[in-house]
C-alpha cells in the first residue's frame, strides 16, 4: 500500500514499527566501504584531515542528492527544466564538441612531444653508418636478380644474408582472396618472406626488434631492402646489442606481413596459408617498417595508423622525429612539412590540416604501412617511407641508414616495452600532440546530445511528468498503465533494419558469383554494386513496417518517440564504444549523424530531415571524407574520380576485413547502419 | 719515519709480526694504554699483553678503567721492534708509568698479564690530535659502506660513481674486508657495454673504475633497502659471511656514500623501493646506541640529496649532499661510444679531488666542500657539521677516506721497572673483578637532546573519531526519517 504514499510524506511514525532491521542497516551502510578506507588513509597519514573531511562530507551528499531526485516534486521541477532547455542544451553542446575539436591544433590544447621512456631519452647514439654506396649496389643486384627471376629473388636474398652473417629462413604462405582485388590486381596469391636473424652476442634471444621492407611486384622497394642488406652487414659487426634483430622481407606487401605474423605468433586469425618460421627471436619489442624506392630521398615520411586506428606509443615517434632532428633529415607526418612558426595563426591552421588528415586516415582503420599489422600483436611499429621530390637538397643512403642505425640503437637499450608514453594521441605536427584526455571533450559533447534527446523523449514518454499537479493524485494512476515505453511496436523495425545489416554484411561477398553469372560485371564490380544495391534498398524496406504488428495506439506520437529514444540510445552506444578504440572514427560519425538523429522526427519539413538523413548515412560520409581527404591534400576530386575512388573504397574496405580483420566495414554494416535504419523509420512514421 | 698501517679488530695478528711467542691457545692483545706528548708531538703508547690462561677474544674492561681498549689492533708491516721509554723526559716516563700504575690500582689483572712492550708511536696526525685524551676518542679502524641503489644501463653513471669512490677508498687503504659495496653489478658485462669489463669514470676510456679486483659484497637484486639496514645496523642473519657485515664499533670511522635516484625525503632502490630519510636518521641513531660508529661521514649523490641528512639526529655525523631541496643533480661525461653518461658531476668532482689525496695530505674537510661550486656542479652541493664535534677544518680526508696513520717509531728504549707488589694479585681477584663489572656507561659525547630542540609539531585540530562516525549516522537517520526505509530502492 506505500504506492499511494508516493510523492507524499512516508510519515515519520513508522520508522519505529520495526527498528531492528533499521538500524541494522544503518549499521551496515555505517561500515561501508569509505569508512574503513578513510580510516586507513588516516592511518597511513597520507591524507591530511581536513581532505578526510572533505571526502566525507562528499559521502555524505550521496543520500541527500539521492533524496532530491527521489522527491517527486523536486523531480518534475528538474524535468520541467530540462524540457525547457533542451534544444539550448543540445545547439550549444553540439557547437562546443565541433569547436572543441578544432581548437585541438591551437596552442594550448596541443604539447610539445618528448621522450618519455627513460632508456631511449637519456641514453646517446654515435652513428658510424657509412654503407650507403654497399646498399646501392645491394639494391642493383636486387634489381637484376628480380628481372631474371620474375618475382623476389628468394635464393639470392637467402644467400646475400647468409653471407652477411645472418641465421637465415624463408616461409612460404599463398592466399586466396575472397574476390579479386582490382586495385593490386591479385586474387590467388603466393609469396615467400625470407628473415634473417641476428642474434645478439652476449644476450639471451628472449627479445627481438624487426626491421621490415615489404617488396611487392608494384613497389619494389629496392633500395630499402639494399639498404636493409646494407645495416644488417653493419649492425653484425657491432657487439653491442641486447636484442636479437630480424631482417625481413615480405611479398605481396601486407599479406606476407601478415602471414608472417600470423606464423611468428603461431595464430591463425585470417585464414592465411602459411608453412611455419623455423627460427625465432623472442617478443618482438619494436618495428620499423622501410619503403623506399629511389636511390635519393629528399625527405622521410612516417606513418602511424595502424589496422583499426590503433597507433604505436608515441615514444617511437618521437625518437623518429630525435633523429630527424639530429641528422637534420626533412621529415613530413601525412605528406605535410612542419610549419616553422607554432605561435602563428597560419602554424595553427596548418596543424589542424594535418590533424585533420591524421584523424580521416585513422578512421578508415587500415594499416597505412606493414607496421599497421604489428600493432595489433602489441608490436610497437612505424612505417618510414623515402619521398623523392623535385626539392633541391637530396640526402644519400647513408644518411637513412644513420637514422635507422640510431632509431635501432636506442631501441636496443629498452628494457622494456616502450609503455612510457602515450598510446592514444592526435598529430598536429610531429613535434607536437594532443593527449587522449585533452581530445575525449570533443565527443563527449557530442555525444551529451542524443542523451539530453533521450532524456527528453523519455520524459515526454511518461506523461506524469507533465500533467498538472492536482491530477496526479497517484491512487488514479495505479493499475493504468500509461507510463512507460510500449516495446511491441518497436521490434518489427529493429528486426528488419539488423537483417538489412546482416544482408549488408553476407550477402555481397557471399553472392558474388550469382551477381556475376546474371549481370555483365566483373566478380569485384559484383560485390561493390551488390553492397550499394542493398544499401539503397534498405531505405526503401522497412518503414511503416510496424503497423503490422501494432495494435493499442498510446497516444498520437509514443510510436515514433520510443523508436527514437531506442534508436538514440543504440547511437550513442555505439559511438561511445567506437570513440574508445578509434576516436576519430567516433567523432566523423558522431559529427554527421548526431545533429540529424536529434532532429529527425516525422513532423515538421520532412523532406528536409530525409535529404539531411542520406547526406549523413555512413556511405555518404565515406564518400564526403573522400573528399575532404584529397582536398586537405591538396590534391581536388572531380565528381567521377571520387566516385571511382568510393568504390575502389568500398571494395578495399570489404577486403581489409576479410584479409587482415579491419573492423570498418562490420562496424558499419551491422551496427551503424541498422541504427541509421532506425531514424529513417522515425522519419517516415505513420 | 715508519708508516704504520693499523688493521681494524677482528684481524688476525700476524704471527711473525708478534714481539713475543704467544703461548698456543692464548691471545695476544694490544693494549692502548695512554698517549704522552714528547718533544712537541703525539705519542701514542700501546702495550702488548698477554694473559695466560685468557682465550681469544678482547679482554674484558674493567669497571672504571679510565684506559679504553684499542680492539685488536696490531702491525702488519714489519715486526715490532722494541719500543722503549727511556728517551722520554723524565714528566713523560712518570706519566707512561703513572699509567701502568694506574692500571695496578683500579684493578687490572695484571697479574696474569705481563706488560712486555711499550712502543711509543709518535702520531703525525692532525693538531686535533694534541688535545689530551684524544686517542681515547679518536678511531682506531675505518671502514666504507657505499651503495648505488640503481641498475639498468642507462644508470651507468650511478655505477661509475659508486665505482670510483670505491676505487679511491680501496687507494687510500681500507682493505676490501672493510669495504661494503653493494652494486648493481650489471654494467661491465651488460651486452648493451661496447667495451665489455669496463666502467669508465672519464670521456675517452681514460678511467677504468672497475679495475681488476672489484669486490662487490651486495650484487644486483641483494641491493635492497632491507639489506642495507641490515647492514648498518648490524642485524644480520648468522649465515651473512664476514664480508657482508659491516663489523665496525664505537672506534669505527664509516664513510657511507650513496647514489641513484632521488626525491625529496626519499632515495629510490632499483625501481621497486625506497628509503626515507627518516629510516636513515633512525638507523644512523641505532649505529649511535649500539656503538656501531665512533664517526661518520656520509655522502650522498642524487636530487633533493641535501632533503636526506636534514633528519639526521645522531652524534658524530658529517653529511654532504649534491643538490638542495628542489634541485636536480646532473649528470656528467657524456660519452658518444659508450653510449651514455659516464658519471655524475658531484661525484666526478669528488673524484677529481680525491685523486690528488695520498695517506699523507692534510686536505681536510673544507677543502671537500669545496670541491664542487655550483659553476661546475650546476646544483648547489651542501653539507651538515652541527652534528659533528669537530671542527671540519681539523678533520683529515684521510680520516674517513682512507685507513692510513702515520706512526713514527722510536728506537730508543724505555726501562720499565715492574712494580713487584702488581704480582701478588691473585688470579680469583681478577676473576672476580670481571664479575662484580658493571656495564660501563658509554659516555655522553654529545648532548643529543639539547642539540635536537626540536619543538613536538602543533597538531592541528581534528574533530574526534567518534564524531565523524556520528555525522554519518545523524545523515543517514535524517535521511530515512525523511523518506523512509522503502526508498532504499532508488539508492541502490
Amino acid at each position: 500500500m506505500y504506492v499511494g504514499n508516493y510523492g507524499k510524506d512516508p510519515g515519520l511514525g513508522r520508522a519505529g514499527v520495526r527498528s531492528w532491521p533499521y538500524h541494522l542497516l544503518v549499521l551496515c551502510v555505517l561500515l561501508n566501504p569509505f569508512t574503513p578506507l578513510s580510516l586507513t588513509f588516516l592511518k597511513m597519514r597520507r591524507m591530511d584531515l581536513i581532505s578526510f573531511q572533505r571526502c566525507h562530507v562528499l559521502c555524505s551528499l550521496y543520500p541527500l542528492a539521492m533524496g532530491l531526485l527521489l522527491d517527486s516534486h523536486r523531480r518534475r521541477a528538474l524535468a520541467r527544466l530540462l524540457l525547457r532547455l533542451n534544444t539550448p542544451l543540445c545547439v550549444v553542446s553540439y557547437v562546443a564538441g565541433v569547436v572543441w575539436f578544432l581548437a585541438l591544433a591551437f596552442s594550448p590544447l596541443t604539447q610539445n612531444t618528448y621522450i618519455s621512456e627513460n632508456a631511449m631519452g637519456s641514453t646517446m647514439v654515435e652513428e658510424q653508418f657509412e654503407g650507403g654506396e654497399h646498399a646501392l649496389s645491394y639494391a642493383r643486384d636486387f634489381i637484376a636478380q628480380r628481372r631474371k627471376t620474375g618475382n623476389l629473388p628468394v635464393a639470392w636474398l637467402e644467400r646475400t644474408m647468409r653471407s652477411v652473417g645472418l641465421e637465415v629462413y624463408s616461409q612460404s604462405f599463398s592466399r586466396t582472396l575472397p574476390f579479386p582485388d582490382e586495385t593490386h590486381e591479385r586474387y590467388m596469391v603466393s609469396g615467400t618472406n625470407v628473415y634473417g636473424i641476428l642474434r645478439a652476442p652476449r644476450a639471451a634471444s628472449t627479445e627481438s626488434l624487426v626491421l621490415i621492407v615489404p617488396s611487392s611486384p608494384g613497389t619494389l622497394n629496392a633500395q630499402a631492402v639494399g639498404l636493409l642488406l646494407s645495416l644488417a652487414a653493419y649492425f653484425r659487426s657491432q657487439i653491442y646489442w641486447a636484442k636479437d634483430i630480424i631482417f625481413l622481407v615480405t611479398e605481396h606487401d601486407l599479406l606476407g606481413t601478415e602471414a608472417w605474423l600470423e606464423a611468428y605468433h603461431d595464430v591463425n586469425i585470417t585464414g592465411m596459408q602459411s608453412s611455419a618460421l623455423r627460427g625465432r627471436a623472442g617478443a618482438i619489442q619494436a618495428a620499423v617498417a622501410l619503403e623506399l624506392n629511389s636511390d635519393v630521398v629528399t625527405s622521410l615520411d612516417v606513418a602511424v595508423e595502424g589496422l583499426n586506428g590503433q597507433l604505436p606509443n608515441l615514444d617511437l615517434l618521437n625518437l623518429f622525429h630525435a633523429f630527424c632532428q639530429k641528422e637534420a633529415l626533412l621529415c613530413t607526418l601525412q605528406g605535410k612539412l612542419q610549419h616553422s612558426d607554432w605561435a602563428s595563426l597560419g602554424g595553427s591552421l596548418h596543424g589542424l590540416q594535418t590533424l585533420m588528415l591524421m584523424v580521416l586516415r585513422q578512421a578508415s582503420g587500415r594499416p597505412h604501412g606493414p607496421h599497421g599489422l604489428f600493432l595489433r600483436y602489441h608490436v610497437e611499429a612505424i612505417t618510414l617511407r623515402g619521398i623523392n621530390s623535385f626539392r633541391q637538397y637530396k640526402y644519400d643512403m647513408t644518411a637513412v641508414g644513420k637514422t635507422l642505425e640510431g632509431m635501432f640503437r636506442k631501441l636496443n637499450n629498452l628494457l622494456e616495452r616502450l609503455h612510457q608514453s602515450y598510446f592514444f594521441y592526435l598529430l598536429p605536427s610531429l613535434s607536437r600532440f594532443v593527449s587522449i584526455g585533452l581530445y575525449m571533450p570533443a565527443i563527449g559533447f557530442l555525444l551529451f546530445i542524443p542523451g539530453l534527446k533521450a532524456l527528453e523523449l523519455w520524459v515526454k514518454l511518461n506523461k506524469v511528468d507533465f500533467s498538472p499537479e492536482e491530477q496526479l493524485g497517484p491512487l488514479q494512476l495505479v493499475g493504468q498503465d500509461v507510463r512507460g515505453v510500449a516495446l511491441t511496436p518497436l521490434v518489427a523495425p529493429v528486426l528488419i533494419s539488423q537483417a538489412t545489416g546482416l544482408a549488408l554484411y553476407l550477402l555481397p561477398v557471399m553472392g558474388q558469383h550469382v551477381a556475376a553469372q546474371h549481370f555483365p560485371v566483373a566478380e569485384a564490380e559484383a560485390v561493390v554494386l551488390t553492397l550499394l544495391a542493398i544499401y539503397v534498398a534498405g531505405l526503401a524496406l522497412p518503414h511503416s513496417t510496424h503497423r503490422v504488428v501494432s495494435s493499442t495506439p498510446r497516444g498520437p506520437d509514443s510510436g515514433w518517440m520510443a523508436l527514437k529514444l531506442l534508436a538514440l540510445l543504440y547511437l550513442a552506444l555505439q559511438l561511445g564504444c567506437i570513440s574508445l578504440f578509434n576516436f576519430s572514427l567516433g567523432f566523423l560519425l558522431a559529427v554527421t549523424m548526431v545533429p540529424a538523429a536529434a532532429l529527425t522526427q516525422p513532423s515538421g519539413p520532412r523532406l528536409l530531415y530525409a535529404v539531411l538523413l542520406v547526406l549523413v548515412s555512413p556511405g555518404a560520409t565515406l564518400l564526403g571524407s573522400l573528399f575532404l581527404w584529397r582536398e586537405l591534400q591538396e590534391a581536388p576530386l572531380t565528381l567521377a574520380e571520387g566516385w571511382q575512388l568510393f568504390l575502389g573504397a568500398l571494395a578495399q574496405g570489404v577486403l581489409d576485413h576479410h584479409l587482415y580483420g579491419a573492423l570498418l566495414f562490420p562496424l558499419l554494416s551491422l551496427g551503424l547502419y541498422p541504427c541509421w535504419l532506425l531514424f529513417w523509420n522515425v522519419l517516415f512514421w505513420k | 719515519m715508519e708508516q704504520v698501517q693499523f688493521l681494524g679488530p677482528g684481524m688476525d695478528p700476524v704471527s711473525e709480526n708478534r714481539p713475543h711467542p704467544v703461548p698456543s691457545g692464548e691471545s695476544l692483545h694490544w693494549l692502548t694504554l695512554g698517549e704522552v706528548s714528547h718533544g712537541g708531538q703525539q705519542c701514542f703508547l700501546v702495550s702488548a699483553l698477554w694473559a695466560p690462561g685468557m682465550k681469544a677474544g678482547p679482554p674484558q674492561p674493567a669497571g672504571s678503567l679510565p684506559l679504553a681498549l684499542a680492539p685488536l689492533s696490531t702491525f702488519s708491516k714489519r715486526p715490532l721492534s722494541t719500543a722503549v721509554l727511556e728517551a722520554l723526559s723524565a714528566e713523560e716516563s712518570s706519566k707512561a708509568r703513572n699509567l701502568e700504575n694506574r692500571l695496578e690500582i683500579d684493578g687490572f689483572p695484571p697479574s696474569p698479564l705481563v706488560v712486555k712492550d711499550f712502543i711509543v708511536l709518535r702520531g703525525l696526525c692532525s693538531p686535533a690530535l694534541g688535545r689530551p685524551g684524544q686517542l681515547l676518542n679518536g678511531h682506531t679502524n675505518n671502514w666504507a659502506v657505499l651503495v648505488c641503489t640503481s641498475r639498468f644501463w642507462f644508470n651507468y653513471r650511478h655505477v661509475a660513481n659508486t665505482l670510483s669512490v670505491y676505487r679511491s677508498v680501496k687507494r687510500l687503504g681500507i682493505p676490501d674486508s672493510h669495504i661494503v659495496l653493494m652494486l648493481a653489478d650489471d654494467m661491465a658485462c651488460n651486452p648493451r657495454n661496447p667495451k665489455p669489463a669496463t666502467v669508465f669514470s672519464h670521456k675517452n676510456m681514460e678511467l677504468n673504475v672497475y679495475g681488476d679486483d672489484v669486490e662487490v659484497d651486495y650484487r644486483s637484486y641483494e641491493v635492497t633497502v632491507e639489506n642495507f639496514l641490515r647492514v648498518l645496523t648490524g642485524r644480520v642473519p648468522p649465515s651473512t659471511p664476514r664480508s657482508k657485515r659491516l663489523l665496525s664499533d664505537d672506534r669505527s670511522n664509516i664513510l657511507i656514500y650513496m647514489t641513484g635516484h632521488g626525491g625529496n625525503g626519499f632515495l629510490k632502490f632499483q625501481d621497486s623501493e625506497e628509503i626515507t630519510n627518516v629510516e636513515l636518521a633512525d638507523a644512523f641513531e641505532q649505529m649511535w646506541q649500539k656503538r656501531r660508529y665512533h664517526e661518520m661521514l656520509f655522502i650522498i649523490d642524487t636530487c633533493q640529496g641535501a632533503s636526506m641528512y636534514e633528519r639526521f639526529y645522531s652524534p658524530n655525523v658529517m653529511a654532504l649532499a649534491s643538490s638542495q631541496v628542489g634541485e636536480d643533480s646532473l649528470s656528467h661525461q657524456p660519452d658518444l661510444a659508450i653510449g651514455v653518461h659516464l658519471m655524475d658531476r658531484y661525484t666526478f668532482y669528488v673524484l677529481e679531488f680525491l685523486e690528488e689525496i695520498h695517506p699523507a695530505s692534510q686536505a681536510n674537510m673544507n677543502d671537500l666542500f669545496q670541491v664542487c661550486p655550483k659553476s661546475l656542479c650546476v646544483s648547489t652541493p651542501g653539507h651538515r657539521t652541527d652534528l659533528f664535534q669537530r671542527n671540519p677544518q681539523n678533520v683529515l680526508i684521510t680520516d674517513f677516506f682512507g685507513s692510513v696513520r702515520k706512526v713514527e717509531i722510536t728506537t730508543e728504549r724505555v726501562a720499565l721497572k715492574p712494580d713487584p707488589s702488581s704480582l701478588g694479585y691473585s688470579h680469583l681477584k681478577c676473576q672476580k673483578d670481571e664479575e662484580l663489572t658493571e656495564p660501563l656507561n658509554y659516555a655522553e659525547q654529545l648532548p643529543v637532546a639539547q642539540i635536537i630542540h626540536q619543538k613536538p609539531k602543533q597538531k592541528e585540530w581534528h574533530p574526534p573519531g567518534g564524531f565523524i562516525l556520528g555525522l554519518w549516522a545523524l545523515i543517514l537517520m535524517v535521511f530515512f526519517k525523511t523518506y523512509g526505509i522503502k526508498h532504499m530502492k532508488y539508492v541502490f
